[in-house]
């Protein structure tokens, strides 16, 4: 085995252009799996929502679940894709026992979706425009567990053990068209694509989205073209990508990867490292794309019969999508009035549904991003909890800020206003004075809320 | 004539995950071919105004409501399986075989 060193980004840049293709998987929303009336809450209680038609016995006869072909579409509108008039569902053949069936319901070369465009925006604003091939509904597979290797690994496991509670769960796979001319800021791209593609599917009410429990996959494709040429070079493939942190990490250390790899190959040399990617999928050979997909032997199930969603069904989805994250980002930093920076907070904070609830039920605007982008923001973060996981709704917010309008900003504290809140485990007893208020941030101590993380807030815990 | 070589027989024996000698890979390859011959007959009687289909009924658009039916039990569901630990179905060595 040869260690390579991994070339310098800029190195591979001088050389090559990087193309990108990026697969998406979600998990949708239902209540139900996309074949079969299995409850999706996946409980932790192993193979207790699995039933004849998502064990694949003998002689079940799976039914396509009609939400799941709703949201396929609502997906395919929101990311300007053509719908089809009719298409099939097709059988992927493959063994492996996370499909008990041997084959994965998918669709082929009839997907629901295709020929779309998703207009991402970066963090210079400037706006990239990724195309999209295609989006088709396919079902997920069962859970293994590896037993008898180190640390739960398939390789040097004497056997595995299967949960089938998640096999058939409704999947949209959203694949991307290759994506050029992104340069040095293909990493980025990729990052700023997926995070648009979350927030669009939640937006869309399809899926929760939640990247770090699975509910949404992205396996990052690439190879390098040398600058001028037609022909790509080998691909890698990087499967499972599941934040956005790593979707970029990803991409950048692949294109530094194979930068050396093409570098060694064009010496005449051999790699053997450039496998490894490869092997992940059980494929053994690099880029062979369409070897694979023969490999997979597929054809029409014969057990479904076609989706030919009805014009008028689509043109009524269409109708009601919601309006575009992007957009709509644009339009709340116009009415909050915030800056670029202070949004991206926002967003980063995912505090952006909570201040437009919070707004909903009667605070003003700036307030209300002060309640939740002050302590609540601050002690997520330091909890490592989601800012709608404290237990703090919006509802009794405006009354907690006792507004009135054309009165002085409001001086109560979450914890003050009564909320079983992060605070009440925490054990200092701590005040601030002025002179802690002053050391913090500015976008954060104008709320009047402590600034201080260890201060248990009190009415009398005021900024003069 | 549609012509399986022995090549691709070895080809989807190894897709099937199947073990075939030498002997047998030729015995296949016939066989095969006598089975494509056979089913290539319909391309004799298909038409240009008869479309390939994948359903014996014109039907589309079955669909059901996104509602709860009961599953099985864990016991129901693991009552056919060859093996099973902890409440999963116990399958042998995924990798190692290449
Ligand atoms: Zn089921």
């Amino acid at each position: 085995m040869t260690v390579i060193d991994l070339e310098s980004y800029e190195d591979a840049l001088a050389t090559y252009d990087p193309v990108m293709g990026l697969e998406v998987h979600v998990e949708l929303g239902t209540k139900t799996k996309m074949f079969c009336g299995c409850s999706t809450e996946l409980k932790q209680d192993a193979n207790s929502q699995t039933c004849p038609v998502c064990l694949g016995l003998p002689g079940a006869l799976p039914v396509v679940n009609e939400i799941g072909v709703e949201s396929a579409i609502k997906i395919g509108l929101a990311l300007n894709c053509e719908i089809a008039e009719w298409c099939r569902f097709a059988r992927k053949n493959y063994f492996y026992p996370d499909m008990p069936k041997n084959f994965q319901t998918s669709q082929y070369d009839e997907p629901i979706a295709f020929d779309g465009y998703l207009d991402v925006q970066l963090e210079d604003g400037e706006i990239f425009r990724v195309q999209i091939e295609r989006a088709h509904m396919e079902e997920d597979t069962g859970k293994s567990t590896h037993v008898g290797g180190a640390t739960g690994r398939i390789h040097g496991a004497s056997h595995s053990l299967l949960d089938y509670n998640r096999a058939g769960i409704p999947l949209i796979e959203i694949v991307t068209k290759p994506i050029e001319g992104a340069g040095a800021r293909a990493p980025e791209v990729a990052k700023a694509y997926v995070a648009e593609l979350r927030e669009l599917i939640k937006a869309l009410g399809v899926s929760e989205a939640r990247m770090e429990m699975g509910q949404m996959r992205c396996d990052v494709n690439l190879s390098l073209r040398p600058h001028g040429r037609e022909a790509f070079g080998t691909r890698s493939e990087t499967k499972n990508v599941n934040s956005l942190r790593s979707v970029e990490r990803a991409a950048r250390f692949e294109i530094q990867h194979r930068g050396v790899a093409l570098d060694l190959e064009t010496g005449g040399t051999i790699v053997q490292e450039t496998r490894h990617f490869h092997e992940e999928d059980g494929s053994t050979t690099a880029g062979r794309i369409k070897d694979n997909a023969e490999d997979y032997r597929y054809f029409p199930e014969p057990d479904l019969v076609p989706v030919a969603p009805a014009r008028d069904w689509v043109e009524e989805l269409r109708k009601g999508l919601p309006e575009l994250p992007r957009l709509r980002r644009a339009r709340l930093k116009e009415e909050w009035g915030v800056s670029e920076h202070d949004m991206q907070s926002i967003l980063n904070a995912g505090a952006v549904d909570l201040i437009v609830a919070t707004t909903e039920v009667g605070a003003p605007a700036d307030q209300a991003r002060k309640w939740w982008m002050g302590e609540l923001a601050r002690n997520a973060n330091e909890t490592g909890r989601a800012l709608d996981e404290l237990g703090v709704t919006p509802a009794p917010v405006p009354a907690a800020l006792r507004f009135r309008p054309g009165a002085p900003p409001f001086r109560l504290s979450a914890s003050a206003a009564g909320f079983p809140g992060p605070w009440s485990r925490r054990r200092s007893s701590r005040r601030c004075g002025s002179a802690a208020a002053a050391r913090s941030p500015p976008s954060t101590t104008a709320s009047g809320v402590c600034p201080v993380p260890a201060c248990r807030p009190r009415a009398s815990c005021r900024r003069p | 004539m549609p012509g399986i070589t022995r090549e691709e027989v070895a080809h989807l024996a190894r897709l099937a995950r199947l073990e075939l000698k030498g002997e047998e890979l030729d015995h296949f390859a016939g066989q095969l071919d006598d089975i494509i011959g056979a089913v290539a007959r319909v391309s004799e009687v298909a038409d240009q105004d008869v479309p390939p289909t994948s359903h014996p009924l014109p039907l589309t658009n079955v669909m059901r409501a996104d509602e709860v039916r009961p599953s099985l039990t864990p016991a129901q569901a693991l009552s056919g399986a060859p093996a099973q630990e902890q409440q999963r179905f116990k399958v042998p060595q995924i990798l190692g075989e290449d």
